[in-house]
């Protein structure tokens, strides 16, 4: 170690950004004491779509609204989508929204709610609308319209015909210009942001949610949130697996936070594993790349689809594609004999790579070394999307029991949240779509709700006991574990155990393993000390989340006994209507996991087998 | 491969009176980025190695540092690349360090707020349907839409070392991608931010800021479009 003779102004720490214009009721001394209590109408957790869509409704409505995130909100994940958003403009071709609505159907495998997916594709062409009147930079068809993409699952006809031009498109950074207006637009509204606050747990009283507690990253400090209306808009967690496509934020956060309060989460055995990860780190290529025509190609140099799906080939949905891959893999036809298959993209030439898709381009040569319009790319089956999540009405309201009751004052949108509109599969470009939709739908919502007048509700004496007890705990931890060999233990068994294909002895070794971290995890100990930017203290936070969250994963897809959408067992491996036409609700107690179920809402679409 | 030293900044502010360099040695896999190394640092050598990550693909700009003396995206720098065994890490020039790697980001913010970096329109647009734009107009933004706010650039730029008012390229870029938006009407709104003498014309044309950026954008051409802008709007 030697000192530093550097040109840095150091020990200038960051100005508080918490508490300029927030009404602060009270201050007590930093550290682990609450730190600050703040009251907004409205409190949005996390900063992606559905969050800033949420947050601008209720700003636009004249109400104060405040929302929290780990990141700064261009970081979030929203951002790295890249291929499209769906809307039946049909701006190219023919197109209408009863066949989205169909194509979304038979993608969920049947288990979607069809009053929930009607809603979603109908007011798709207004959301894309809204978006391009925010000002996103579109790409644009020779008239000046809003270009769109082929994009898997999605055809004309009801499931008959040929793949429909659907996926509104900003080259294939798609996710990243959504972001970005989005935050532009809160901006433009003077939505306050609590950057880099860590949220800890709910605040509950006589049955009503009243705000959060959350964690001040930058200075240290428990923080308490009172809010008339909450919001939760906190992500996936792909983090549970070793090959993702997910951000290292992406921690389960606010399912396992609802879980700890003893609320269920619905469907968690659905996680969508995407085809194309660069093979190694699961670093997502847009399906976008397949929608402009890119071929699969096995070791013997065959497109292996024609055994899978002859007729949509590599435009079948994700879940068909990346079973495809992994049998292949199996059944020793992966590249040279290794666990990943070739995307190839070179006939479609280098204009079209360089302008349809040069993130595509860009991703395979960074992380892969490799040039698409030279070499093929080496890409495996990577976890990218969780289809469960807090169970809610189709206003994005929380359900306390995961059926009729209304956890008054809260609401979940995005892909922490399970309406459900991708059932057991999400279709590709749907995801921007129900974060959009839904995040404007719990906004509405929360102000139809906030106009009736509510009140503040007293702050119980021990609102914020559980995260001040969590932080002191992990601040004075000295067992002899380490939360990374815990969380690495963790991820690389779900990912070979709890993946693509499961059967029943895999998913109960992977339980009995999730168990046994659950116990360690006690004993784990954190190497810095400090309050002060602790990102040690917010990992071990994080794996806490992910060892709650992955147990019910696991547990749903062990009491699963039939193989639907993204969910594949290989000892149950037909689709069980009779028995498993319905949903999953889960809930974590002292004596195990817990289940209940709940009906499918069909309304229109009866369950037919899905081939593509 | 062969085993490397990084040499990082670190700074606790509840314990450094100033900056240190720390050193840790270990061997990387093939592939690895500096992320990869550092997250092998944190995971194995020191959990209390503090820097900011979250896509590690290089679409959310978190991990913008110094690497080697070059501002770059520590997930989308391969270590091999950088030729040498011994890699420097800083946090980025021109910003207050708050911990480690972490630096105080909020003057970049502020001055993207001064720009007003949202689309201003006055004409009301079409009801449920888009604004038409041609493909020629929606060409004018390729090269300013990309930017991922990750401070790479104007941290470079020694004219934002000397003048902490000066908006900076990060900030000027953002102007030009709307006031370059067939669709925006904001000239008005934004002309005394930019026509300024923290604006346009402070910077010096150093390119700082075009060796910067991790996505290949190039601020100074925005900056030198924007000053014709500017210059046609006055007249």
């Amino acid at each position: 170690m030697s000192e530093y003779k550097g040109m840095f102004k150091v020990g200038e720490c960051a100005k508080y950004y918490g508490t300029e214009d927030a009404k602060v009721i009270h201050e007590e001394p930093k550290g682990v004491s609450i730190h600050n209590v703040h009251q907004h109408d409205a409190v949005i957790v996390g900063a992606g779509l559905a969050g800033m869509f949420a947050a601008l409704e209720l700003k636009k409505a004249g109400y104060d609204v405040a929302v929290l995130t780990k990141l700064f909100p261009t970081r979030s994940h929203s951002g790295a989508a890249q291929g499209g958003i769906a809307a039946a403009l049909a701006n190219l071709e023919e197109d209408h929204v009863e066949w989205h609505f169909f194509d979304t159907v038979k993608g969920s495998d049947y288990l979607g709610d069809q009053d929930a997916i009607e809603m979603m594709v109908k007011e798709a062409p207004k959301i894309i609308y809204e978006y391009e009147h925010m000002g996103v930079p579109f790409s644009r068809t020779p008239d000046g319209r809003i270009m769109q993409r082929y994009f898997g699952g999605h055809v004309k006809d009801f499931g008959r015909g040929k793949p429909v031009l659907r996926a509104c498109m900003a080259a294939d950074r798609t996710g990243h210009v959504l972001l970005h207006t989005l935050w532009e637009q809160c901006v433009k509204n003077g939505v306050r942001f609590y950057s880099e606050f860590f949220v800890l747990s709910l605040i509950l009283k006589n049955g009503k949610c009243i705000g959060v507690t959350a964690w001040d990253l930058i200075n240290g400090g428990i923080h308490v949130f009172q809010a008339k209306a909450t919001c939760f808009a906190t992500g996936g967690y792909g983090r549970c697996f070793s090959i993702t496509t997910n951000s290292h934020a992406n921690t389960a956060d606010g399912l396992s936070i609802f879980l700890r309060a003893g609320f269920p989460l619905e469907d968690m055995e659905f996680v969508q594993f995407h085809p194309t990860g660069l093979a190694g780190s699961g670093i997502l290529l847009s399906e976008g790349a397949r929608g402009e025509g890119g071929y699969l190609i096995n070791d013997l140099g065959e497109r292996f689809m024609k055994r899978y799906a002859p007729d949509k080939m590599e435009l079948a949905p994700r879940d068909v594609v990346s079973r495809a891959e992994w049998q292949e893999i199996m059944e020793g036809r992966g590249i040279n004999g290794q666990q990943y298959v070739y995307l190839d993209l070179r006939h479609l030439g280098a204009e079209k790579i360089k302008e349809r898709l040069p993130q595509v381009r860009e991703l395979a040569m960074k992380f892969a070394g490799v040039d698409p319009i030279e070499e093929p790319v080496p890409i495996q089956p990577t976890a990218h999307y969780s289809m469960g999540g807090i169970p809610v009405t189709i206003s994005c309201r929380v359900l306390a029991d995961g059926k009729e009751k209304w956890l008054e004052g809260c609401w979940a949108a995005g892909e922490c949240s399970c309406v459900s509109v991708h059932g057991a599969n999400r279709l590709g470009t749907n995801s921007l779509l129900d974060a959009s939709v839904h995040g404007k739908r719990a906004g509405k919502d929360m102000v139809a709700y906030l106009s009736t007048n509510p009140v503040f509700e007293v702050l119980p004496e021990d609102a914020a006991e559980p995260a001040i007890k969590e932080v002191e705990w992990l601040l004075n931890s000295n067992g002899p574990e380490r939360p990374a060999e815990l969380r690495k233990i963790l991820q690389e068994n779900m990912y070979t155990l709890c993946g693509v294909f499961r059967k029943k002895e895999d998913l109960e070794k992977m339980y009995d393993i999730i168990k046994d971290l659950q116990e360690r995890y006690k004993n784990i100990h954190i190497e810095d000390r400090g309050t002060k930017f602790n990102t040690h203290l917010m990992e071990a936070i994080e794996l806490g989340h992910l060892l709650e969250t992955a147990e019910i994963i696991v547990a749903g897809a062990i009491n699963r006994t039939e193989s639907r959408g993204a969910h594949y067992r290989t000892d149950y491996p037909k689709r069980d209507d009779e028995n498993w036409l319905k949903h999953t609700l889960a809930w974590r107690t002292e004596e195990g996991v817990k289940f209940d179920y709940k009906p499918v809402v069909i309304t229109r679409f009866k369950p037919e087998e899905r081939k593509y | 491969m062969a085993e490397v030293i990084f040499k990082i900044f670190r700074y606790d502010p509840e314990k450094d009176e100033t900056g240190r360099v720390q050193e840790y040695k270990f061997e990387p896999q093939p592939g690895w980025t500096v992320l990869d190394g550092l997250n092998y640092i944190k995971w194995n050598l020191d959990g209390s190695l503090a820097y900011r990550r979250a896509c590690r693909h290089g679409i959310c700009g978190s991990c913008g540092m110094t690497i080697n003396g070059k501002n770059r995206l520590a997930c989308e720098t391969q270590i091999k690349d950088l030729g040498t065994s011994v890699i420097t890490i800083e946090p980025l020039r021109g910003f207050a360090v708050i911990k480690d790697l972490i630096v105080d980001m909020e003057p970049l913010y502020d001055k993207l707020y001064a720009i007003k970096p949202y689309l201003i329109t006055k004409t009301p647009p079409p009801t449920d349907k888009e604004r038409l734009q041609s493909p020629e107009d929606r060409k004018k933004l390729d090269g300013k839409y990309e930017c991922i706010l990750c401070g790479c650039c104007t941290s470079s730029c020694p004219t934002y070392w000397a003048d902490r008012n000066f908006l900076g390229p990060n900030a000027l870029l953002k102007a030009a991608r709307f006031l370059f938006d067939s669709r925006d009407e904001g000239f008005q709104e934004r002309i005394d931010a930019i026509d300024d003498k923290h604006g346009v014309w402070r910077c010096h044309t150093i390119f700082n800021c075009v060796e910067a950026c991790p996505k290949e954008l190039n601020p100074t051409q925005a900056i030198v479009d924007l000053r014709k802008l500017v210059i046609r709007g006055r007249l």
